[in-house]
């Protein structure tokens, strides 16, 4: 969270480097096609940080996030946990002691014939994290009161519970290895304003007492930029920008960003009434048929020929500033 | 007297659980050519006050009691033949999910000209001219091309433009938006929230925006309605609203939103778990999450109490902040 910024003279604990996630879509008889989900990708994330994963659906933003966990083999690129290329069988498995999920739904992602308990317990039996059983139980109780749920609750079910008690159990379930890095997919999406809040802080909380890492995928603007301390943007399965959390909200370079900022709907009518947005035309390209070029320059209102023709390299143009656009200069 | 009058209106649903109180004493007025939005989280009976102006309630839904008023119209008890008059023709409504509110096996041009024509007395060529008018109202590119097109073959944004011509096809005094834009992405939802205020412009018609974004509603809301528990807790212009409220379930709602400046700052969230409509309790709805409950909130619901010209609200804190 941005009020300790300690992580900012930390190791990088995941490394990202040109990964690709590419689909075979299946277009006719004996016909196929790549869909090219995660495009090239590169980004590191420091220890203590959390990194914010923003785009439009189908950007590949939840790809990318699985594709770091390796639930999708990379189709390429290098994805790197504390300095150690993650390449084996025996690498990932490693990994994944270290590295979960938080998924979205809450209510499809619990198996609605396990008990809670067994929900949490499931990691510790897979991974073998206890000896006896009195440990299980133990570790299970202790990650129910991390997350704010009753020990009563342990015997119950998943349908017995609220949405946000749910993604209480879902966070339980992520902590129980005890991970150092955690990818979440828009946990707070399926939730209602008032519970929302509720979990935001939980994370917060969560990430300063135990020193977590988040990849925080999300498409409400307003939340991520509350919760991360750099976002970065994807559109079409490409990076965009990548910059601190107040500088891309304040002042964003990529014509992309621009427009994503300026379509946010900001809870506070005198600011709505005065905000000119920027208009974008025409739909987002489908990935089996992404445009040649700068992905974006279909929309761009800023497009010219050499966005047409060549694909603008993700560059760091200010320190810690990553933009892909050729006009970065003249559009600024 | 107001487009529409709504007054003590009680919506049931009957389950095998118990009778489910979804709407529970609201009154309200609409006037021609304004922004309504009602507020509230799910299971707040923000849908159900739609669906019972409309009277499209599901099978076990009934309106109890209460009034309905359009143009001074009675709609409760009214027969199916008056109520197939207001629906499509003087109340519209469209809803969250485009993906399938459209019938997949009809191209959009047959479902445009059929909406139109069971309202109108066009024939087929006119109706056909008419829905390509009303594509192009709602900013759909090539629109001969797009009404022999099926709805897969439409963006989730393109859909709701294509909802939005067929519910504005006869011109309708009242839309009704549940969730228009909830199932999009911010730039398309901005897109389809600027188009309606600019329709909303040219035609003049009121629009009852169902929303649980407060962004939504300040962007494009004249006035507000926030509901909790079936129930209105709070009610008056958007500024007063997001700058004065009132209550504090409204208050605890602005305070637990991330803002633009919220960052590095704690959230501070309502406590507690939404209500269970089963069991509600005696008092406010609201009490048992309530920060500055007193006694009184726990034993006696508040009734709705003026609190200007453009505003009113029910909750106990107010009268404390008069007695004070």
């Amino acid at each position: 969270m941005s009020s300790d910024m300690n992580f900012k003279n930390t190791d990088p604990i995941i490394e990202v480097e040109h990964l690709k996630e590419y689909f075979t879509i299946s277009t006719g008889f004996f016909q196929t096609k790549p869909l090219k989900a995660v495009d090239d990708i590169s980004f590191s994330i420091r220890e203590g940080e959390t990194l914010g994963l923003v785009g439009e659906s189908g950007c590949g933003k939840t790809t990318a996030g699985r594709a770091i966990l390796h639930l999708y083999k990379p189709t390429g690129g290098v994805v790197k946990y504390r300095g150690k290329e993650i390449r084996t069988k025996q690498d990932i498995e490693n990994f994944r002691k270290k590295a979960t999920m938080v998924f979205q739904d809450p209510y499809s992602s619990l198996d609605p014939r396990m008990t809670v308990a067994d929900i949490i317990g499931e990691p510790l039996d897979v991974q073998h994290l206890y000896k006896t059983k009195a440990e299980r139980r133990d570790r299970i109780l202790e990650l129910m009161d991390h997350v704010g749920l009753n020990s009563e609750h342990a015997a119950r079910y998943a349908h017995e519970f609220s949405g946000g008690q749910r993604q209480r159990v879902g966070i339980a379930r992520a902590l129980a290895v005890n991970p150092d890095f955690i990818v979440c997919d828009e946990p707070v999406s399926a939730l209602d304003v008032s519970i929302q809040a509720q979990v935001i802080n939980m994370f917060d909380e969560l990430q300063s007492k135990m020193n977590l890492t988040y990849l925080f995928i999300a498409h409400d603007l307003l939340v991520v930029r509350h919760i991360s301390d750099r976002i970065a943007v994807m559109y079409l399965g490409r990076m965009v920008e990548l910059a601190d959390a107040g500088e891309i909200y304040d002042r964003p370079l990529h014509p992309y960003t621009k427009a994503l900022m300026s379509a946010v709907p900001v809870p506070d009518p005198k600011v709505a009434r005065a905000n000119k947005r920027v208009q974008l035309s025409g739909e987002i390209p489908s990935p089996l048929n992404a445009p040649s070029g700068c992905p974006f320059h279909t929309r761009c209102p800023y497009a010219k020929d050499i966005c047409r023709q060549s694909m603008p390299e993700f560059k760091e143009v200010e320190t810690g500033r990553f933009v892909a656009c050729h006009l970065v200069d003249e559009v600024n | 007297m107001a487009l529409l009058e709504v007054r003590d209106l009680h919506t049931s649903f009957f389950t095998d659980a118990g009778e489910v109180k979804a709407v529970n004493g609201i009154s309200f007025d609409l006037e021609r050519g304004k922004v309504l939005g009602i507020v509230g989280e799910s299971g707040s009976g923000k849908s159900v006050t739609a669906y019972s102006v409309m009277q499209i309630l599901a099978g076990t839904g009934k309106i109890v009691s209460g009034s309905i008023k359009l143009d001074g119209q009675e709609l409760v008890g009214a027969g199916e033949k008056v109520l197939k008059d207001v629906r499509g023709n003087k109340v519209s409504i469209i809803f969250q999910d485009p993906m399938t509110s459209l019938n997949p096996t009809y191209t959009i041009g047959k479902q445009l000209v059929e909406a139109i024509r069971l309202h109108t007395n066009r024939n087929k060529k006119e109706a056909w001219e008419r829905a390509i008018e009303m594509l192009r109202l709602v900013n759909v590119n090539e629109p001969e091309k797009r009404m022999k097109q099926y709805p897969f073959e439409h963006s989730g944004g393109m859909r709701q433009r294509v909802m939005i011509a067929m519910a504005l096809a006869c011109e309708p005094d009242i839309l009704i938006a549940d969730e228009p834009t909830t199932a999009l992405d911010v730039t398309i939802q901005a897109g389809i929230l600027e188009l309606m205020k600019d329709i909303q412009k040219k035609i003049g018609m009121a629009i009852i925006m169902i929303t649980h974004d407060l962004g939504v509603v300040a962007q494009l809301c004249d006035e507000v309605i926030v509901m909790y528990a079936g129930g209105i807790c709070e009610q008056g212009t958007a500024d007063e609203i997001f700058y004065n409220p009132c209550h504090e379930y409204t208050k605890g709602l602005m305070r637990s939103i991330p803002t633009v400046k919220s960052a590095g700052t704690k959230l501070q969230p309502i406590a507690g778990t939404p209500i269970d409509l089963l069991n509600m309790p005696k008092g406010c709805p609201f009490a048992p999450r309530c920060d500055a409950a007193m006694k009184i909130c726990i034993r006696e619901k508040a009734e709705r109490m003026q609190i200007n010209e453009d505003h009113a609200a029910a909750c106990w804190m107010n009268v404390r902040k008069g007695v004070e």
